[in-house]
């Protein structure tokens, strides 16, 4: 099944990879999959996210340039979106979610004794990259709130033990 | 692909089921999962292949009552086992055939009794990746129906007879939606399915798709049809990859055996879908919003009218309904209009889906037909507060909604019954809250969403918000005056009826509800410098940021 197309506009020659790096490839398999088509810009940049797991200038310049989106609408749709990051993650990411439920169950005694912990605020990695500390909007794991993901793995009825534990396991490693 | 064949299939899954004799489902939605139930379905293939029974264990999606998770259910005796871990396994398989595990049966009865399932008729019980077990279950059949008995009109008035109404939030008339793209002009139309659902709070949408994805394309098919589009799209959040990664696999599925692409059921039909993820932004539910995030930009809102079903997506006249909507169309369709009219209250028809979270016992996805009572919900379907604490409120609608005490709890649920108390059905979060919840801290709490949420095109939301949240703040700290609630309500009444969309246009309303039903404890705050619940720390330094 040929996927929907948009907006194609031929006789154009999207620029070189940036560099060797295999990821670019997968990166610009999204883009050719959407035939190029500037709606696939967010499509795109999910892909460098998840592949290099942040979106650097030069990502951005690259699938901005291969896309034909002028710069500014490319940081524009960047910076819009939560779910896109501009810095790398730390090695390891604690995320804690901060929809209502958790909030109701007492998501922010989480955050307060992560924070303390760590010595960052939310959003914040470490000085030695070892650590991000994350919230989340909702990750719809309502029902086993206050929820946390330790490297994207869910945990239900977490409690401020717990996250220590679990930040205690990660700084010795 | 005919009806012949469909039933070809699903006559052939039935026998294939027929080899075994016990099925054992495990739940595999984000709840249990996260409790280690693929460990427990391993264990459990290999306790059953140790004991030389012939079992099927199959992953099913969400199967309700997730704080009794992880969960099993053995069929055909439906007996449901909560709180199982691998250590159960061989348990389970020993029983079957005899006596039921008696240490690990749970008694939900009254949680179940009183609720009805059509949206979630077949979660917990199919497998979500399998098209043709979904094709057992009837599925697709309503779609074919459609294509080869029914003309596009008439599945709209169908539709409009059953007098299904929007279950994003809004309520509004589906089939009068379905109609007004139908009569829009121009070849190219587009079907949208809102699968962005950002209220925090609430996951029915994620548990419909992860559960039973086939159901929610199956209804854009028929929707696609009836207002003569061929492309579809699923907007789908970022944060739910497991229902991204299911939708995939029946989308593929669903074009392998004909029931997506070209010349759908032998007719002139033509419908594919495709996913479009977003990307973190609340206010990508709005569908104007919505529309230009599909289009690879900002998601900003644009003033209405235009209404998408006249022009939407790059222009073209576009139908947006949300997963659970669509998820009720393949059963309207294949029962008939009134069938589904006869279910619930006056102007609300059918059933709703209500993910029940916070301060309660049982917590999960409930289906209730609408009309039903907020207190049965609650306290019976619910289990009631645990903990020996007092009920204080039960929030619904999310940040769009409103707070609704314990002396309204006798009202019947349906849109217009929760807009006449100040709050809204939602998507169907329902948040409830104990004796140990702040009210002015959860209107501090759902601000804080909406300042950080809003877009910023409009300022009334843009600053609005932001306004309103600093004075909360006070409020929370103690250092708040008489003056500062005067000009919150103020503010609310401007940022309700200046916002642009509906982020703004609603965001207040959490301040409202609890001002209305809870203003003691704004004054307790205000005048004692006291918090009743014991959650704002007064005098404490101002943490006033943005």
């Amino acid at each position: 099944m040929s996927p929907i197309r948009e907006g194609i506009v031929p006789a154009f020659t999207p620029p070189p990879l940036p560099s060797d790096d295999k990821r670019w490839k997968i990166v610009n398999g999204t883009m050719r999959k959407n035939g190029f088509a500037r709606h696939a810009l967010i499509e795109t940049l999910h892909t460098v996210q998840s592949s290099f797991g942040y979106l650097d200038d030069d990502a951005i310049r690259f699938v901005a340039h291969s896309l034909r989106v002028p710069l500014s609408q490319a940081y524009g749709v960047v910076t819009f979106y939560h779910y896109f990051s501009l810095k790398p993650p730390g090695k390891h990411t604690l995320t804690i979610c901060a929809g209502t439920a958790c909030y109701i169950k007492g998501a922010d005694k989480l955050v307060a004794a992560a924070e303390k912990r760590l010595g960052i605020a939310q959003g914040q990695t470490t000085k030695d990259g070892q650590i991000s500390l994350m919230t989340a909007r909702c990750v719809g794991a309502c029902s086993r709130a206050p929820v946390v993901l330790c490297d994207g793995e869910v945990a239900g009825e977490a409690t401020a033990e717990h996250v220590l534990e679990q930040l205690e396991r990660w700084a010795v490693e | 692909m005919t009806i012949e064949e469909l039933e070809q299939i699903a006559e052939s899954v039935r026998l294939e089921n027929a080899k075994f004799d016990y099925e054992v489902n495990v739940c595999m939605d984000l709840a249990c999962a996260s409790q280690g139930s693929e460990k427990l379905r391993e264990a459990l293939v290999k306790a059953a292949e140790a004991s030389g029974k012939t079992v099927l264990v199959r992953r099913t999606g969400c199967m309700g009552p997730c704080s009794a998770g992880p969960l099993v259910r053995v069929d055909p005796e439906q007996t449901l086992y909560s709180h199982v871990n691998a250590g159960h396994a061989e348990a389970i398989v020993s029983s079957l055939g005899g006596e039921p595990a008696a240490t690990l049966q749970c008694d939900l009865n009254e949680h179940f009794d009183k609720q009805v399932r059509v949206v979630l008729e077949n979660s917990g019980h199919i497998d979500p990746e399998k098209i043709d077990e979904y094709i057992s279950c009837e599925g697709y059949k309503a779609l074919l129906t459609a294509l080869m008995e029914m003309t596009p009109n008439g599945v709209i008035h169908r539709i409009t007879e059953s007098g299904l109404r929007g279950r994003g939030g809004g309520g509004y008339p589906t089939g009068l939606k379905w109609s007004t793209v139908a009569k829009a002009g121009g070849d190219v139309k587009y079907v949208v399915c809102n699968g962005d659902e950002g209220d925090p709070g609430a996951f029915m949408d994620r548990s419909v798709m992860e559960g039973d994805p086939h159901r929610v394309i199956e209804g854009m098919a028929i929707a696609a049809y009836a207002v003569g589009a061929s492309k579809g799209f699923i907007y789908v959040r970022a944060e739910y990859p497991v229902a991204v990664a299911r939708l995939t696999t029946a989308l593929r599925e669903a074009r392998r055996r004909g029931l997506l692409g070209n010349n759908i059921g032998g007719t002139t039909f033509n419908f594919d879908v495709e996913i479009r993820l977003g990307a973190g932004a609340f206010v990508c539910g709005e569908e104007t919003a919505l529309i230009a995030s599909i289009e690879g930009r900002r998601g900003t809102p644009k003033p209405r009218p235009p209404y998408p079903a006249v022009s939407g997506l790059w222009g073209k006249p576009t139908l947006i309904n949300n997963v659970e909507t669509y998820a009720n169309i393949a059963p309207i369709v294949r029962n008939g209009g009134k069938w589904f009219a006869n279910m619930g209250s006056e102007r609300s028809k059918g059933t709703k889906v209500f993910a029940l979270t916070g301060k309660i016992a049982n917590t999960g996805l409930v289906e209730v037909p609408m009309g039903i009572k907020l207190r049965e919900i609650i306290e019976v379907i619910g289990g009631g507060v645990p903990g020996g604490h007092t009920f204080k409120a039960v929030q619904t609608g999310g940040p769009s909604g409103g707070c609704i005490p314990a002396e309204m709890l006798d009202i019947g649920v349906s849109y217009d019954a929760l807009l006449k108390v100040g709050s809204i059905m939602g998507s169907g979060g329902m948040i409830v809250m104990d004796d140990t919840s702040c009210m002015v801290n959860v209107a501090r709490f759902f601000i804080e969403f909406c300042m950080t949420e809003s877009c910023g095109k409009c300022i009334p939301c843009r600053a609005g918000t932001a306004q309103m949240y600093t004075l909360l703040t006070r409020i929370c700290n103690g250092i708040g005056t008489m003056e500062d609630l005067e000009l919150l309500e103020d503010l609310c009444s401007t940022v309700k009826e200046a916002s642009l969309c509906g982020l703004g246009q609603t965001a207040p309303n959490p301040v409202l509800s609890t001002l209305k039903y809870f203003r003691n404890e704004y004054i307790e705050h205000i005048v004692n410098k006291r918090c009743p619940a014991g959650v704002c720390k007064i005098e404490a330094q101002v943490e006033v940021s943005a």
